[in-house]
């Protein structure tokens, strides 16, 4: 496969890759080195990629993998994920203006999720795959998607509820 | 009317038991600018999952070099192999030269001392004519 072949493949759904690795890592530093080390190795692949029947759910269960050991191994060194585009808490009275923010909350309430919800929601309601595809992409029994998916939802609108009676009163 | 149909969207929703066709409708209707009161609190949650999905991979992903690189390698390889036969055969000559040269000088050498050998016993022969002339000399 040539290189403009490749790029026709992969042009598509890089980002969706990509956000689903920022979604997973948070650090958008984190999310592109994720991103570039996935396109290397589906390029570094390119001459069986003719034989995957879906290359880009291929991609992105590379993606989910490469992210999960990524965070597996922060984990074990101890080590915490800087990220840049982080806003702690209740740092500084700016940050607490900007976490009026309903987007800045969402994302907040997003980060707090268990990872497999993330991914569900990531997957389903941002990028809008279906159920089917969903279950490829993780492994998972489409009742066990369903109802992480339910549970992620649900557990975004009692977030969002909280925090909206929290702000009016 | 519409809204029931909203009400009822949502609650499949959480359930997750909407279609994406069903997930589009509740997109669009949260992303108009007023929606009613009592659902304002799930407008941040759809604005922003389509803000989410305007995020962009910007980063050029070097593909090129890391091909070439190997393309090169095989080049250069092949070059240096050439230029080592060519050198190499041009080397070996020279060492040949070398050794004939070496080798020659040493037989000459060898020639050279024998022959000054040979002039050793000559100079006896000096010995001889001055007794010789002695004789001469007496008489």
């Amino acid at each position: 496969m040539k290189q403009a072949e490749f790029l026709n493949v992969v042009m598509p759904f890089k980002d969706k890759l990509y956000r689903l690795a920022k979604r997973l890592l948070v650090s958008r530093e984190e999310a592109e080195d994720a991103t570039q080390e996935i396109l290397l190795k589906l390029w570094s692949k390119n001459e069986a990629m003719g034989q995957y029947k879906n290359v880009e759910a291929f991609a992105m269960t590379m993606t989910k993998n490469f992210c999960l050991d990524r965070l597996k191994s922060k984990q074990a060194s101890n080590l915490k994920l800087v990220h840049s585009n982080y806003s702690d808490e209740r740092t500084s009275l700016q940050k607490q203006l900007e976490a009026e923010d309903s987007i800045q909350w969402m994302e907040r309430i997003m980060e707090k999720l268990p990872e497999q919800q993330k991914m569900v929601l990531q997957l389903r309601d941002v990028e809008q795959y279906d159920f089917e595809e969903i279950c490829e992409l993780l492994d998972m029994k489409p009742t066990a998607v369903r109802v992480t998916l339910s549970r992620a939802r649900k557990m975004v609108r009692e977030e969002l509820i909280k925090k909206h009676n929290y702000g009016i009163g | 009317m519409e809204l029931d149909n909203i009400e009822r969207l949502l609650e499949k929703y959480f359930d997750a038991t909407t279609t994406v066709a069903e997930e589009k409708t509740l997109l669009t209707y949260f992303s108009q600018e007023s929606v009613a009161t009592h659902l304002e609190q799930y407008k941040p949650m759809f604005t922003y999952f389509s803000n989410a999905k305007e995020e962009k991979y910007t980063k050029q992903v070097p593909l090129k070099p890391r091909k070439n690189y190997y393309k090169w390698i095989s080049v250069a390889a092949v070059a240096l192999f050439i230029f080592g036969i060519y050198f190499g055969n041009e080397y070996q000559e020279k060492r040949e030269a070398e050794y004939a040269y070496q080798e020659t000088k040493k037989a000459f050498e060898l020639l050279a001392e024998n022959f000054g050998r040979g002039t050793e016993k000559v100079a006896y022969l000096k010995e001889f004519e001055v007794a010789k002339q002695k004789i001469y000399n007496n008489n």
